[in-house]
């Protein structure tokens, strides 16, 4: 009897102190799940999520107060992503049917009509539209994400959005089109 | 289209199966020699069964029937299973054997290329587990029978059940591992018993004979580069390691090596089912791992087990692990693990 | 005799060699106009630094360098720049690039030409020609040769020529070294020179008998080895090769030069001879053009020479060409664009397809794990599970399997009994995993960026408070000794007047703002709040 309880302690004690060793040990900083969400995310700063960006957006889905089916320029593909590291049920981005991801556009200044009014560099999120006053400015394609902050805030509509192409260092390789007979010779599933 | 180009010229699922059936042609012939045409009939009856069930399964799942049917891996487990199971049994035996391997096993399972474990031995161990008594019931050698079993006469037991005027333990018997444990549960001498008619030179008497055989197509697929000596010779090796060791112990109660290597399924299991591409590991290190753990538990299983041989259910426990044993052996790739100069 | 080491696997595919070695190299004769592309080589393309309507002279650059991993692009012949813009280019994609166009005048005349004594000459020096002399590696990688012949990054043991050919049909280094021995080998010494290495090696696949032996009599006295190598596709490929030679691996990810070992190709080291004695950059290239063509044969041809007119040289394709292949058949790709597309430094072969020379792939069949592909494979991949990662789009599974060791020489491909399509697979999910990288890389720099807006923003602000209080505190503090003293002290006139000033300037500010805003007849009230906003507060 009292050698049973002695072992049974003992173990308690021994378990015990390696749980608590462990977990100074492997001890997590910080919040790791806002981390992770925010990696996935696209870091347009777009706000179509209705935060102010990406970084308030992810918090607010770590802490269970936002969809993770928010994010319009990520489409269903962040969407799916977020929903599989949550844990929860995937729900497509704006209703049933689901958006694939935006084709990628930049804005484009028409450089003839701008005024130098600054107001579309006071809104982009990245700083990627240089001038000043009374300048011309110009967008830089490169740091643009395409967020369109810009487009409404200019007062002579002179932002439009264009598509970027593809060109031989950005193309891709298909997905095999030849895909394996029982793929080709399948009828269609509904 | 993108590259390459060219294939190499006769390479085909078609020709591999082929050539696999084979090798499986010298066994079968010494299997005639030594037991009569029960086998002939059996491998028919599995062939068709086999075929009729994959064209059913294509094409209630869609597939191109003509074109998949024709890839031979259907006949091929026919054949395996047709050569794992006592040949002169009814005919509804290896029936349900080879369309449970083809529907459960093969097809429920994704198909040709992505069933977890081997058709054949599913259905094996299904009619093991359902019918113990008629698998049993293996036919005498000719050699050692008073009533040789001829074509017809195989014919109607196969279709009727029943044999006109003569018991069906006239022309069946034990198979000598199945012998020989009884034999040693009487407490009978290892040397007593080999005496027995049943027993060959190594092992049994025919069935000596036809493992020769498959190692011979065993060699041809190594010769034709069909399978690679891993499994095989680990599975061999082991098996005969065991054995020696515990014929080392106990020479009364264990038999030799050459008897183990030379007796049920071992060949047959360590040159064509062990070896099966979809159920086996991929990589080098797995393979001589799957066919090490094969040969061992089909030691443990024939010589401790309530089972007569280990080969079936071996293999199927260590289908299971493929998964676990490729994901840990996978090869150093180029470029990687260099060794410091 | 060297010992050799072997590499994993390796196929033997039909050689097909004779078809087109039978024949010396043939010198293409000049076109009426010439396509030079400005991305020839890895890296950034090279920049056009002539206008449309420009005079050019043969060899003169035409397109500059644009940073360190880039080279320079030259006119093949004299004429006039008739037009910089897309135009079809050989790539598997089909897209077009931008292409410098030039019609020929016919005279073929020579813009002047400056060989270097590279024995004196700086290291620096000689490595600037080559850049300059568009020099990149032409087995196939095109990379600038400049920055590999780099003798400050670390010291080599071993150079390499790379003489093995191994893809089939495929001779045009075979018949450069059978008739420019002594050039390559001079090339050759040109680098040695550089590099200093302890050994030259020039690895040679044994099927060509004829390379071998003119190779290795202009070897005599120089110290370099010939070595040869039994036939096995794919020894020519650079890990390939230093392994087969030197018995070391390159590390994954890395740089042969990361374990003392540089590889160069024979055509680069013909072209660096070009370079340095004759001041000659790279304008033109040995081309096979064989296949279903009635005289296979190999041409010197002119870089942005149309491949149609090589072809036609050839005798032309026969009637039953269903396509034509640039490369190998193990790694060469479909010209999508048709024969419009020019001759680059990259492309060293052109095959006519036929249907009885490249039967079509017969349908695919499900992977039976039957590892042919992995006993086949020249990097000891797993080319069944990269598949089965691949083909269910599992990236970072695909990745954790070594998926960039892969060099897709279709080896693979090659074997499987169940003909699927294993490289393609493997390109499609490399190229996807590379864009998601650059999303990935897009995303942490907007990240960044809208980080370093926000905390400037919130420094401006706290500056701005600062800057208020501080006059706040002044303003004051003035009042205060006004009180005291009972006197309006000059300080406090001259503050008054300074915010009055300000207040001026705020009211000229706002009278801009309206003014910049007439221009648009009806200004959206989207428009308007921005303006708003932009207003001081």
């Amino acid at each position: 009897m009292i050698s049973a309880i002695l072992v049974m302690v003992l173990l308690a004690v021994v378990l015990g102190a390696v749980l608590g060793f462990a977990s100074i040990k492997f001890k997590v900083e910080g919040n790791p799940l806002v981390e992770k969400i925010e990696a996935t995310l696209p870091q347009t700063q777009c706000g179509q999520c209705g935060f102010a960006g990406c970084r308030p957006y992810a918090e607010a889905v770590a802490a269970g107060q936002a969809e993770p089916n928010k994010c319009v320029p990520g489409g269903d593909n962040v969407a799916k992503n977020l929903a599989e590291l949550l844990g929860v049920e995937f729900k497509p981005v704006g209703g049933d049917e689901g958006v694939g991801p935006k084709p990628r556009m930049v804005a484009f200044i028409d450089e003839s009509t701008c005024i130098g009014c600054t107001a579309c560099i006071k809104v982009c999120p990245v700083d990627a539209i240089v001038g000043t006053t009374k300048m011309m400015h110009t967008i830089l394609a490169t740091p643009c994400t395409g967020c369109e902050l810009c487009v409404p805030a200019c007062p002579v509509n002179c932002i439009s959005m264009i598509p970027v192409g593809q060109n031989i260092a950005t193309w891709k390789w298909q997905y095999p089109v030849f895909e394996l007979t029982v793929m080709a010779n399948r009828r269609p599933e509904k | 289209m993108s590259s390459p180009h060219v294939l190499t010229p006769g390479s085909s699922v078609s020709n591999i199966m082929l050539t696999v059936l084979a090798a499986l042609i010298p066994a079968i012939g010494a299997y005639y020699y030594f037991f009569g045409p029960a086998i002939l009939i059996s491998l028919v009856l599995a062939s068709v069964t086999a075929l009729a069930a994959e064209a059913a399964m294509l094409q209630l799942r869609n597939y191109p029937v003509k074109y998949f049917l024709t890839d031979g891996s259907a006949v091929l487990t026919a054949w395996l299973l047709a050569l794992s199971i006592p040949p002169l049994a009814p005919w509804w035996l290896i029936v349900v054997g080879t369309a449970f391997a083809i529907v459960v096993a093969k097809h429920l399972y994704g198909g040709l290329g992505n069933n977890l474990f081997n058709p054949a031995m599913v259905g094996f161990a299904v009619l093991m587990i359902s019918f113990p008594a008629t698998m049993t019931h293996w036919p005498t050698p000719l050699m050692l029978s008073q009533h040789p079993v001829g074509f017809s006469e195989t014919l109607q037991y196969t279709f009727s059940g029943a044999l006109q005027g003569v018991k069906l333990d006239a022309v069946t018997m034990a198979t000598p591992l199945d012998t020989l444990k009884t034999q040693l549960n009487l407490q009978h001498a290892m040397g007593e018993i080999k005496n027995m008619p049943i027993f060959g030179s190594f092992g049994g008497k025919g069935t000596e004979v036809i493992a020769a055989m498959y190692l011979l197509g065993g060699l041809f697929l190594l010769q034709r580069r069909i399978i690679t000596w891993h499994t095989p010779v680990s599975f061999l090796v082991t098996l005969a390691l065991v054995a020696a060791l515990f014929n080392g112990i106990d020479p009364g109660r264990y038999a030799p090596p050459m008897f183990h290597l030379l007796t049920g399924g071992a060949m047959l299991g360590a040159f064509f089912i062990a070896t099966d591409y979809v159920t086996a590991p991929t990589t080098p290190r797995g393979k001589m791992i799957f066919g090490a753990s094969v040969g061992f538990l089909e030691y443990v299983i024939r010589v401790f087990g309530g089972y007569p041989d280990g080969i079936a259910f071996s293999i199927l426990i260590m289908n299971a692990a493929v998964p676990l044993i490729d994901a840990y052996t996978q090869p150093r790739v180029y470029g990687h693990d260099t060794k410091p100069e | 005799m060297r010992t050799l080491h072997k590499f994993h696997g390796g196929v033997h595919p039909p050689e097909h060699k004779t078809e087109s070695s039978r024949l010396p190299i043939a010198a293409a004769p000049l076109p009426q106009r010439l396509v030079v592309p400005l991305r020839q080589h890895i890296g950034n393309p090279a920049i056009p630094i002539v206008k449309v309507g420009d005079h050019v002279l043969k060899g003169q650059m035409i397109g500059a360098a644009d940073g360190f991993i880039s080279v320079a692009v030259h006119a093949p012949t004299s004429g006039t720049v008739s037009a910089i813009e897309l135009h079809a280019v050989p790539h598997p994609s089909g897209l077009p690039d931008l292409c410098i166009t030039i019609e020929a005048d016919g005279e073929d005349r020579w813009t002047e030409r400056q060989p270097l004594d590279y024995q004196t000459a700086d290291p620096d020096a000689v490595r600037a020609l080559l850049r300059d002399a568009g020099i990149v590696g032409l087995g196939g990688a095109v990379f600038p040769a400049y920055v590999k012949l780099n003798p400050d990054q670390q010291k080599i043991k071993t150079l390499i020529l790379n003489g093995a050919e191994c893809e089939p049909w495929i001779t045009s280094d075979d018949l450069l070294m059978r008739e420019r021995a002594t050039e390559i080998v001079s090339g050759v010494k040109i680098m040695a020179h550089l590099m200093q290495p302890e050994e030259v090696l020039i690895g040679i696949e044994d099927n060509k008998p004829e390379a071998i032996a003119a190779m290795q009599a202009a070897c005599q006295g120089t110290g370099f080895a010939v070595v040869t190598a039994p036939v096995l596709y794919p020894s020519g490929g650079e890990k390939q090769l230093i392994k087969l030679l030197t018995g070391k691996e390159v590390p994954s990810g890395q740089r042969p030069i990361n374990i003392g070992v540089l590889c160069s190709n024979t055509g680069t080291a013909y072209t660096v001879h070009r370079a340095v004695y004759h001041g000659e950059a790279v304008i033109s290239r040995i081309i096979t053009i064989t296949g279903n063509v009635t005289k296979p044969q190999n041409f010197e041809a002119l870089i942005g020479t149309p491949l149609g007119e090589l072809v036609q040289l050839a005798g032309g394709a026969r009637p039953d060409t269903s396509h034509f292949i640039l490369g190998g058949p193990m790694m060469g790709f479909d010209l999508l664009n048709h024969l419009d597309a020019p001759l680059t430094k990259a492309i060293n072969c052109v095959i006519a397809a036929s249907p009885a020379l490249f039967p079509p792939k017969p349908a695919a069949m499900p992977c039976i794990r039957c590892t042919q592909c992995a006993q086949a494979c020249p990097c000891d991949l797993q080319p069944q599970e990269l598949f089965w990662f691949s083909q269910s789009k599992n990236f970072d599974k695909a990745r954790a399997y070594n998926l960039f060791d892969c060099i897709e020489c279709g080896c693979c491909d090659y074997v499987c009994p169940s003909h699927i399509p294993l490289v393609s697979y493997f390109r499609y999910t490399k190229s996807e995993i590379a864009a998601q990288d650059r999303e990935k890389m897009a995303a942490e720099q907007a990240r960044q960026r809208f980080e370093f807006k926000q905390m400037r923003e919130e420094r401006e602000k706290a500056e701005k408070a600062a800057r208020m209080a501080e006059k706040a505190a002044t303003a004051a503090a003035a009042k205060a000794a006004a009180a005291a003293s009972g006197v309006e002290d000059p300080i406090t006139a001259a503050k008054q007047a300074a915010i009055q000033a300000a207040v001026e300037r705020a009211k000229a500010k706002k009278a801009e703002a309206a003014a910049a805003l007439p221009p648009s007849p009806q200004p959206s009230p989207a428009g308007g709040e921005g303006v708003n906003n932009t207003e001081p507060s």
